[in-house]
C-alpha cells in the first residue's frame, strides 16, 4: 500500500484544477440558499448521499479497473489490469456523461479531469492506466482519480474515501472563501461528517466492486441532487463568479 | 478541441507547443497598475507581425477578456479567460492547470508565436511559475506609491521585466522616480525595469522592444 502516494493525492496542494471549482457552492451563496457554517454542513450531508455517491463509485471502480492482477507464480511479473478486458475507459466516461445531466457540469468534472491527468502523468509516467486514459483527452475526473490512486499504490475503497474528501474540501474551502466563514468551524463539520463519508465510501467501493466484475458501468449508482444541477447551469451563463463552478 | 493528430506527448504534462513554439509571457502586478492596458497595447503593436494569443485571469469576471475583445485588439477567438476562484495567485503559480489548458487549446487553434498571460490583479508577492511562461513581466505603477520598489516582493524582485507604469502622475502624487529607479536597481540585480505613461504614450516602444529582444532568444 502506498500511503505516501495517497496523501500526495488527497493533499489540496496538489496542481489539480480544483481550486477554481466551488463544487456547487457558489452558486448557492449568489442566492442567499447557503449562508453559514450549519447550511454548508446540511448540503455536504446531502451531497455526500447523491453526486459524492456517485462520483466515489465511479472512482473506486477506475481504481479496480487499473490495479494490476496479482503476480504470476512463474514469472514473478504482475498479470493484465482488468481495464484491458473491459468495454474500455470510453464506456465508463459515458456513464458518467448520463448521470450528469447539467452540461456545465459535465464540463467541469473534464476540466478538472484534464488537470488530475496532466500533473498525474508527471509523477506516475510509466503508468499503463493513466495512460489508456489519456487517450480521452479529458476524462471525467473521478475515473482519472481512481486510476491515479491506484498509480499511487492506493486500493479502491481508499480512492472512493479521497473522492468523497475531495468533494468535502472543496465545498468547504470555497465557503471559506466566499462568506469569510470561521475556517475551524468549516472543518468541524467536515469532521462531523467523516463517519457518513466513510459509510459511503464503502457502499460506493461494494457497487464498483460489483460493476467491475460484471463490466457493467450501468450498475454503479445514480444518485443525484436536482438543485444544484440546475444552479449549475444558471452559474455557469451568470457573469460574475469567482469559481468556474 | 478533440484533435487526434497533434504531435505533442499530452501524456507529457508539459504544456505543448505548436511547430512554431509560441513564447508565453505573464503579466501580472497589482490591481490598476494597467496590466490590462498593457496587453493591450503589446496587441496592437505586434499583432501585425505575430501572431498572438491572450490569457486572462479575472478574479471576478470576464472583464478584462471583455476590455480587450471590445477594443477589438485580437479577433475573439484568440482571448480565453479562466475563473480563479478567489486565488489569482494560485492559478498562474501553485496550480497552474487551467491556465496551462486555456494555453493548451489556443496553440492547437492557432499555433501562435507569442502567448500573454495576464494574471488577475493581486498583490506584489504574487508570480507566474515558470511552468506556465517563459519570461514575466511586473507591473507596477507610481501611484502606488514611490516606496514599491524599495520593498520589493518576488514580482518586483524578480520578474524578467519591471514595468512602473502612469509615471505622469507622479508629480499628483508626490512620487520621486528618481527614488523608484535607484530603488529598483538595488534590488532587482540588473534586471531592467521600464517606466512608462500608457495614456501618454500607448505605443509603449520600449517595452515591445524588449518583447521583440526577449523572444529572440531560444527557449526550452
Amino acid at each position: 500500500m502506498g500511503l505516501a502516494g495517497l496523501l500526495l493525492l488527497a493533499d489540496s496542494r496538489l496542481p489539480a484544477g480544483g481550486h477554481g471549482h466551488s463544487g456547487g457552492v457558489e452558486a448557492l451563496v449568489d442566492r442567499g440558499l447557503l449562508t453559514s457554517v450549519a447550511d454548508l454542513a446540511l448540503f455536504l450531508d446531502a451531497r455526500i448521499r447523491t453526486a459524492g455517491l456517485v462520483a466515489a463509485s465511479f472512482t473506486a471502480a477506475a481504481a479496480a479497473l487499473s490495479t494490476a492482477t496479482a503476480p504470476t507464480p512463474a514469472s514473478g511479473e504482475l498479470g493484465d489490469s482488468p481495464i484491458r478486458h473491459s468495454r474500455g475507459w470510453a464506456a465508463w466516461d459515458a456513464g458518467l456523461d448520463v448521470r450528469t445531466p447539467s452540461a456545465a457540469l459535465r464540463a467541469a468534472s473534464r476540466a478538472q479531469g484534464g488537470a488530475l491527468l496532466r500533473t498525474s502523468g508527471r509523477a506516475w509516467p510509466a503508468n499503463p492506466a493513466l495512460r489508456e486514459l489519456a487517450v480521452l483527452r479529458r476524462p471525467h475526473q473521478p475515473l482519472v482519480l481512481g486510476a491515479a490512486a491506484t498509480a499511487a499504490g492506493a486500493s479502491p475503497a481508499q480512492a472512493a474515501a479521497l473522492a468523497l474528501h475531495h468533494l468535502c474540501g472543496g465545498a468547504a474551502s470555497a465557503a471559506v472563501r466566499l462568506l469569510g466563514l470561521d475556517p475551524l468551524a468549516a472543518a468541524g463539520a467536515q469532521a462531523s461528517l467523516a463517519p457518513l463519508a466513510d459509510r459511503v465510501a464503502g457502499e460506493a467501493t461494494e457497487a464498483a466492486v460489483h460493476a467491475v466484475a460484471a463490466d457493467d458501468p450501468d450498475l454503479l449508482p445514480a444518485d443525484a441532487t436536482p438543485l444544484p444541477e440546475i444552479l449549475a447551469e444558471l452559474h455557469h451563463a451568470s457573469e460574475v463568479t469567482l469559481f468556474a463552478s | 478541441m478533440h484533435r487526434d493528430d497533434l504531435s505533442h506527448d499530452h501524456f507529457a504534462g508539459t504544456l505543448p507547443a505548436g511547430p512554431r513554439r509560441g513564447f508565453r509571457i505573464g503579466i501580472g502586478g497589482p490591481v490598476g497598475g494597467g496590466k490590462t492596458a498593457l496587453v493591450a497595447a503589446l496587441c496592437a503593436q505586434l499583432r501585425d507581425e505575430l501572431s498572438i494569443v491572450v490569457v486572462t485571469n479575472d478574479i471576478y469576471t470576464e472583464e478584462d477578456a471583455e476590455f480587450l475583445r471590445r477594443h477589438a485588439v485580437l479577433p475573439d477567438d484568440r482571448i480565453r479567460a479562466v475563473r480563479t476562484g478567489c486565488c489569482p495567485h494560485t492559478a498562474i503559480r501553485d496550480d497552474i492547470t487551467a491556465n496551462l489548458a486555456a494555453v493548451e487549446e489556443l496553440i492547437d487553434a492557432h499555433d501562435p508565436e507569442l502567448v500573454l498571460v495576464e494574471s488577475g490583479g493581486d498583490n506584489l508577492t504574487a508570480t507566474f511559475s515558470y511552468g506556465l511562461i517563459d519570461a514575466q513581466i511586473f507591473v507596477v505603477d507610481v501611484a502606488g506609491g514611490d516606496k514599491v520598489p524599495r520593498k520589493g516582493g518576488p514580482g518586483v524582485i524578480r520578474s524578467d521585466l519591471l514595468v512602473i507604469n502612469k509615471v505622469d502622475l507622479a508629480p499628483l502624487v508626490g512620487a520621486d522616480l528618481a527614488v523608484m529607479r535607484a530603488d529598483a536597481e538595488r534590488v532587482r540585480d540588473g534586471r531592467p525595469t521600464l517606466f512608462t505613461s500608457l495614456r501618454e504614450q500607448p505605443d509603449v516602444p520600449d517595452v515591445v522592444r524588449w518583447v521583440r529582444e526577449r523572444r529572440a532568444v531560444p527557449v526550452g
